[in-house]
């Protein structure tokens, strides 16, 4: 099967102020989507402040120079939209989803914002209550809570910015202060450290000379400087488990290292391809292996980047696999049998077709997911932001399509026993 | 220089339907097809009616659908279809057995073929339906240590008692026991294209998209049965359902209220008046217990619909400590929509934003195929959409207001809560009778 391709168009600006800006114009529907991301996410918080770029990112919503509280929402949503945020390792985003006729309302909160946000200690300390029970409804109250993305980066990394708990501790959540605001907005929210993106139907002519005036008069800071959060791959394998008192059943996930994915893409995207061939579907190796044949797990997902951000995360990052035990199931065995597996992947290589198909399904993925205008907006602003190349958005099946089974065989191989970090989930719940 | 002043909105164009082509074919299959070329794929959905059949294997029969025909094993089943990067899976909600799927447009024949080998001749073979029984056994038992699924469990027996709609996830034990020839029948019994609706949407021509459902499944014949589920009950109001989970750091609470289907004069205005209430981010519950109070991440309220009958449910987690005040806070807020007409201003917003949030559906190919499936299931189709605006526009405060009244009240909601029992029953009490769980 030929593996189409989007032509999205793809049009850069960069104001004078140092804002980039993407802009990809499309009128299949009469939508927009508005994205801004800024480049800093958890691995940027300091030691003793666990969290403090998801609360931050809750506080860009408490209202702005010209905006109240309460009113960011209300201006969206009375504009027919929805908006949201979300706070990932390496980038922060904000974004509005609107009839078309909203764009420019959008544009003026998105700049009013990196203007600067309303820090006040009542919205401060009313936003350490609310993410206190997001955490509490996504981690602390339901079985397999942060399971593994806030369980496994301890396991495999040794430094505070790739190890540490991502949601944040209350201590540390409660003992944030807005003179940590303050300083972290200064810090990483310059303009410089920007990308705003918008996709959808809108005229380019036109919405460039709105972002103009939106944002033009955002004063303008540069970018600080981004360290280096790289770190020694694994020489010796490490393996941790915890009980979690709600889990009725066991659960495993391990990662191993990969490629720089923006430094080394072109190593990084077979890691992309052998990830869909081991778990996608029921025709997946590990899927027909563990699932189907073996029956020693009751389900595997395997994917890039510990939020799942294969295309959206730098360098250290991880290719991981995640399993769901049947009772009384045998981690153990399960980890033995995905040796065996990947052994056998390098091998013995692909079977003929396995490729091709594995392909063609991922393609079809991503066409789905760029196909709101959201999912151009959002990917393309970190895109630009990380690598400068938005236009990769259109190109992803292409490259996708090129990866080869030597490549993939290959990267099979890196995925030693000595190189993965696992962690365990033990039931500790009575059912 | 900009002055920093909110701008206006540009009015929004008229509601454009996308192309489309329906045919029922010799089968009493409804074939709709929708063209969307926005990326080269196809998105499709299939619903069978599957009222009132029994639940664990009903359930058991969605999680085993593609484990073998006569000629494919689940092993090539899947692997055919992602040759053509295409991918299909199987549901079931209290009225319909529900396919998903999507594929590369160039591979939509294909599918569909696949499709029909699956629903014309299925295996169930002993091997496979075990794996997966024990699969939906453990899916099951994870689910119930899931709050949000407790709470849910507890509600629809308190809302529905005796009627079907009472109990949507069967029991373990009940699993156990299916066995694969008890699937096979009922799949020769229930899975029949009379009455079911196919919906094709993305790069395609509508006409030959039908053209390609007819040829593939034009072999997929027989009966169809009469599943249709007997009118919801009444809502029964009664004290607050406790419902125990010791240690629970949260707790779950859960509002149902009398709602009306799709096509009812009320349901543009209740749909205004719930909005207002705590449908969207910039409602009054979520303003109050969120952004004021911080006792929630997110509350939400929305109405569900079935074919036998809808409700409007309102749902928050919060923290065990404050389970009384949010109560007070959720019931005074249901109060104030139920007795003081919205403002003029409040009003416009939720109207805004119901009326974009259908465009924002209607947006993408996965959106279009959700939305004309579902309207499909209750007999409406995509030119509803238009109605429905229409009727979103022209309601008045004077009707939401007097819809809220009617089914807002919170003297009509049937309350359950789930949460650690001993630290918020004597919360609970203070407010209001309280009955724990059997």
């Amino acid at each position: 099967m030929k593996i189409p391709a989007t032509k999205y168009p793809v049009e850069r600006l960069t104001l004078d102020n140092g804002l980039r800006v993407v802009l990809s114009p499309d009128r299949s529907a009469p939508v927009v989507g508005v994205a801004v991301v800024y480049d800093v996410g958890i691995r940027s918080e300091p030691e003793g402040r666990t969290g403090f770029a998801h609360l931050f990112e809750h506080l860009m919503f408490q209202g702005s120079g010209n905006i109240d509280k309460l009113e960011h929402a209300r201006h969206v949503q009375g504009a027919g939209g929805s908006f949201n945020g979300s706070t990932h390792l390496d980038y922060t985003d904000y974004y509005e989803v609107l009839p078309a006729g909203g764009l420019e309302r959008a544009l003026f909160l998105e700049a009013d914002r990196m203007r600067g946000p309303r820090l006040t200690e009542e919205n401060l300390r009313n936003q350490v209550d609310v993410v206190k029970e997001e955490i509490r409804v996504n981690v602390l109250n339901r079985p397999y809570g942060g399971f593994p993305w806030l369980k496994l980066p301890p396991v495999m990394f040794s430094t505070f910015p790739n190890e540490h708990d991502g949601y944040g501790s209350f201590a540390d959540l409660e003992s944030a202060t807005l003179a940590d605001a303050e300083e972290f907005f200064e810090r990483y929210y310059a303009c410089g450290n920007a990308v705003l993106a918008v996709a959808g139907d809108f005229d380019l002519a036109k919405t460039t000379e709105l972002i103009k005036r939106h944002f033009g008069d955002v004063p303008a800071r540069p970018a600080p400087a981004r360290p280096d959060f790289d770190e020694p791959d694994l020489t010796a394998e490490r393996r941790e488990s915890y009980t979690d008192r709600l889990a009725p059943l066991p659960a495993v996930a391990s990662g191993w290292r990969v490629p720089d994915p923006i430094g080394d893409f072109t190593g990084y995207l077979p890691y992309t391809v052998l990830a869909e061939v081991l778990t996608d579907g029921d025709a997946s190796r590990l899927v027909d292996r563990l699932v189907q044949r073996d029956r020693t797990v009751t389900s595997i997902g395997g994917y890039l980047g510990f939020m799942g951000d294969e295309y959206a995360v730098r360098n250290p990052t991880a290719l991981l696999l995640q399993a769901h035990l049947p009772p009384g199931g045998d981690a153990e065995k399960v980890l033995r049998t995905v040796d065996e597996e990947l052994d056998r992947l390098a091998t013995d290589g692909l079977r003929p077709g396995e490729l091709a198909r594995t392909q063609a399904r991922i393609a079809t993925h991503h066409l789905r997911e760029i196909d709101a205008v959201l999912g151009r907006a959002q990917p393309m602003a970190v895109l630009e932001q990380q690598r400068g190349r938005p236009e990769l958005i259109n190109e992803v099946p292409k490259l996708i399509g090129e990866v080869t089974e030597e490549q993939v065989v290959a990267a099979a191989a890196t995925l030693r026993p000595e190189r993965r970090a696992t962690v365990e989930v033990k039931p500790g719940a009575g059912a | 220089m900009s002055t920093h002043v909110l701008p206006g909105l540009a009015p929004d164009s008229k509601i454009k339907l996308p192309r489309s082509a329906e045919r029922t074919l010799a089968s009493g299959l409804t074939v709709i097809a929708i063209r969307r070329p926005a990326v080269p794929l196809v998105e499709l959905r299939l619903r069978v009616p599957f009222g009132r059949a029994p639940l664990p294997r009903a359930t058991l029969l969605s999680q085993a659908l593609f484990t073998g025909t006569g000629s494919m094993s689940s092993l090539e089943i899947a692997s055919e279809l992602q040759a053509v990067g295409g991918g299909l899976s199987a549901g079931l909600d209290p009225d319909r057995l529900l396919v998903t799927g999507n594929t590369l447009a160039a591979g939509l024949e294909r599918t569909l073929e696949i499709l029909a080998a699956v629903l014309t001749d299925p295996a169930y073979p002993a091997d496979e339906v075990g794996t997966e029984r024990e699969r939906l056994v453990d899916h099951i038992q994870v689910a119930q240590s899931q709050p949000a699924h407790l709470a849910r469990t507890a509600l629809l027996k308190r809302i529905y008692g005796r009627h079907p709609y009472a109990v949507q996830t069967p029991e373990p034990e009940q699993v156990r026991g299916v066995r694969p020839a008890q699937l096979r029948a009922l799949h020769a019994d229930r899975v029949r294209p009379d009455g079911a609706v196919l919906v094709l949407v993305g790069d395609i021509n509508p006409e030959k998209a039908i053209d390609a459902a007819d040829k593939a499944l034009g072999s997929w014949t027989g009966p169809g049965k009469d599943g249709n589920v007997p009118a919801i009950p009444a809502l029964e109001t009664g004290p607050l359902l406790l419902v125990d989970r010791p240690g629970s750091v949260q707790s779950s609470l859960r509002l149902a209220m009398p709602a009306v289907p799709r096509t009812d004069p009320d349901y543009a205005p209740l749909l205004l008046a719930n909005l207002v209430f705590g449908g969207y981010f910039s409602s009054r519950w979520v303003e109050n217990i969120r952004e004021d109070k911080g006792y929630t991440y997110g509350p939400g309220s929305s109405i569900e619909h079935f074919l036998a009958g809808s409700s409007l449910v309102a749902s928050v987690e919060v923290a065990t400590e404050v389970t009384g005040p949010s109560l007070l806070e959720t019931v005074y807020e249901l109060g104030r929509i139920a007795s003081l007409p919205p403002g003029e201003e409040e009003l416009e917003q939720a109207r805004r934003y119901a009326l974009g949030t259908l465009r924002l559906g209607m947006s993408t190919q996965a959106g279009l195929a959700a939305l004309a499936s579902m309207y499909a299931s209750f007999g409406l189709r995509l030119d509803y959409l238009v109605e429905h605006s229409a009727a979103l526009a022209a309601a008045t405060r004077e009707q939401v207001a007097e819809v809220a009244s009617r089914y807002l009240a919170p003297a009509k909601a049937v309350t359950v809560v789930l949460g650690d029992a001993e630290r918020i029953e004597g919360q609970l009490a203070a407010l209001t009778a309280v009955e724990r769980d059997a």
